[in-house]
């Protein structure tokens, strides 16, 4: 079975994340890139398919600048057995539709049974990339998973609704993406970081993939820093703080 | 040599995530409780933490003494102590893949180097411990046996591991007739004392090895007899540089945590970061760190080199670092006034654990008896 799994590179978390007004795009050199937490545990859950089932192979597939070759490496000293890489000056600010044509296309062209993906990236969340791939290859998607039972010709998972959640399955090929309630990744161990850039990375141009020279249909019209925080109200207790809390959390529907 | 490669970079950025994400957060506790988290050591054996400069063919990870130094760093702002053991059993397991033949290679290193089992090293003697060539544990050939009797001091991880490099006299010739000898945990006459009640490095149990008449087969001995001193020395040159890698990730932790401090604390009208003789200090402790960080990757070059001056840069660097990390720590309780001293803070703790430091792998006087004799060539 070929699983590749899409991961994408983004600011950590844990820093200050930034734009760059100007252009409205992601400022990278705010701060460390890291490969998104919740693409690798999408492919944590294809390793072990993998680990039960050593004849499975592997691949992970990212679309980004020069840069994004270290959330590739990372993905294959955590056990990837190969990597996929989109680099195409002309992607620069692609969005979500025109990176989803591109994914689907270099999809096509690496061949697979199951794509593995997060539900939503921690920095564009947009959380549709994923289906309009499965759109445009016209394959099921099975999104926002809890869980999932990969087998040789089918999968079976459990889908986190408001309301409840759905049992559902597909035939293979099929699409999946991942949330946070599928385990934490492994660590890379030592082996598999010093035998990662052994391993083969493909890189891939646009002009290599079969998409027509689509622009992006979405333009971004403005960016605007978010206000800082305001200083909160303070209450001084006269004996009157309790009823006046009351009020407040009444009045902003807090409880 | 001070540029950090992609792979280094990688290496250490995956020891610092499982470190603090699989230890700092119960350092405490287990110093509390002297819980010895064999499952966490386990987990670090799956990483490679087990064999890290022990060759690949046996299951080690291959890497240099300098990729080991920037690990014990990494692993011992998290937990002075755990760091402290994972170096002491990578001791072992690199004696066994260094000296041993294919045969004993194959038979421990996988295990010890996948940390399933954990390795203790047994030199220093209720009797014997700075002059380690007058150790008196004694191993008499008997057939195709040795049979060992006497005592070690200090063991750490002494009761819980499964394998012991044992120093053992096997000739009254001084440092010529010390044997090494390599005893599984359960071979009959081995005992161990209660587990001692220590200043620190609660996280790990140290204890005496007692041997009674303990039979090993002939096929334990690791090299030939009496070349156990020399294999002791090789070990500790290496030992001195990774206890002081964990000394320096012992002191930058407490560096971080009092510069951390120092911009939050506010006192006669500002932060106390303001106060320029409180900067000078944290000026004072990093340049100590680096100078010590700057050594131990020296002599960590110098092992992996086998450079003629190993000895002396492996003591060096030792006693700097050692030094550097308990000063580091001593000074961060005192930046942080009361609060240092209070366990919630975690800089007594790093204090307690980094003292012994300067104590073991040859103390910090024998440090200057060898480098002292190295430059006036006596």
């Amino acid at each position: 079975m070929k699983i590749v799994v899409l991961v994408k590179q983004v600011p950590d978390t844990a820093e200050e994340r930034k734009l760059e007004l100007a252009t409205g795009q992601l400022d990278r050199e705010a701060g460390d890139n890291v490969i998104d937490e919740i693409n690798e545990r999408a492919l944590e859950s294809a390793l072990r398919i993998k680990d039960a089932n050593k004849g499975t192979e592997v691949v992970a597939m990212t679309m980004g600048p020069d840069d994004a070759a270290q959330a590739l490496r990372k993905a294959l000293s955590m056990g990837a057995d190969s990597g996929v890489h989109i680099l195409d000056d002309s992607l620069n600010g692609a969005d979500t539709h025109r990176t989803a044509a591109t994914l689907a296309a270099a999809l096509r062209a690496t061949g697979f049974d199951v794509v593995l993906a997060g539900n939503e990236s921690t920095d564009g969340r947009a959380g549709v990339v994923p289906a309009m791939v499965a759109e445009y290859l016209r394959l099921p998607l099975l999104g926002s998973l809890i869980s999932a039972d990969v087998t040789d010709d089918a999968v079976r998972g459990v889908r986190q609704g408001e309301g409840g959640t759905l049992n559902v399955h597909a035939g293979l090929p099929a699409i999946l993406t991942v949330t946070e309630r599928f385990p934490e990744a492994r660590f890379p161990n030592f082996k598999g970081i010093l035998t990662a850039k052994r391993k083969p990375v493909t890189t891939l141009s646009v002009a290599e993939l079969d998409i027509p020279a689509s622009r992006s249909r979405t333009v971004v019209v403005s960016t605007a820093e978010r206000a800082p925080r305001a200083a909160g109200r303070k209450l001084i207790d006269d004996g009157s703080a309790a009823s006046e809390l009351a009020e407040f959390l009444v009045a902003n529907r807090l409880v | 040599m001070f540029e950090l490669t992609e792979d280094q970079q990688a290496v250490v950025e995956m020891v610092r995530d499982f470190a603090t994400t699989a230890i700092a957060p119960h350092a405490a506790e287990w110093d509390e409780t002297k819980h010895f988290p064999v499952d966490v050591l386990k987990e670090a054996g799956t990483l490679g933490m087990g064999g890290i400069y022990v060759r690949e063919e046996f299951g080690g990870s291959g890497l240099t003494r300098t990729d080991a130094a920037l690990i014990f760093e990494e692993l011992s702002k998290a937990d002075p102590t755990i760091a402290a053991y994972i170096s002491i059993h990578n001791m072992v397991v690199w004696m066994i893949d260094a000296f041993g033949n294919d045969e004993q290679r194959a038979r421990w290193v996988p295990q010890l180097a996948s940390m399933e089992a954990l390795g203790s090293y047994c030199l220093t003697e209720p009797g014997a411990g700075s002059d380690a060539a007058a150790l008196s544990t004694k191993a008499v050939l008997d057939g195709d046996s040795y049979v060992l009797n006497g005592t070690k001091q200090f063991i750490s991880g002494a009761g819980v591991s499964s394998i012991y490099v044992v120093m053992a006299r096997t000739a009254d010739t001084g440092s010529q007739g010390i044997t090494a000898i390599v005893v599984p945990a359960e071979a009959p006459g081995l005992s161990f004392g209660p587990n001692e009640k220590k200043m620190g490095w609660n996280a790990q149990p140290t204890r005496q090895v007692i041997f009674e008449d303990v039979r090993v087969p002939v096929a334990n001995r690791l090299g030939e007899e009496g070349s156990g001193f020399g294999i002791a020395m090789k070990g500790l040159n290496g030992g001195r540089v990774n206890m002081g890698a964990c000394s320096v990730g012992g002191g930058q932790a407490a560096l971080d945590k009092s510069i951390a401090y120092l911009k939050s604390r506010s006192a006669f009208g500002g932060p106390l970061i303001n106060q320029q003789s409180l900067l000078f200090d944290i000026a004072d402790m990093d340049t100590e760190l680096e100078t010590a960080r700057t050594l131990i990757l020296r002599a960590a070059d110098a092992l992996d080199r086998g450079a003629p001056d190993t000895v002396r840069l492996c003591a060096m660097a030792k006693r700097v670092a050692t030094d550097a990390g308990f000063n580091v720590a001593n000074k961060a309780i005192q930046l942080h006034g009361g609060y240092g001293y209070l366990s919630e803070y975690g800089l007594e703790k790093i204090a307690r654990d980094l003292r012994v430091h300067q104590i073991l792998e040859g103390s910090n006087e024998i440090m200057r008896l060898i480098v002292g004799r190295l430059a006036v060539g006596a």
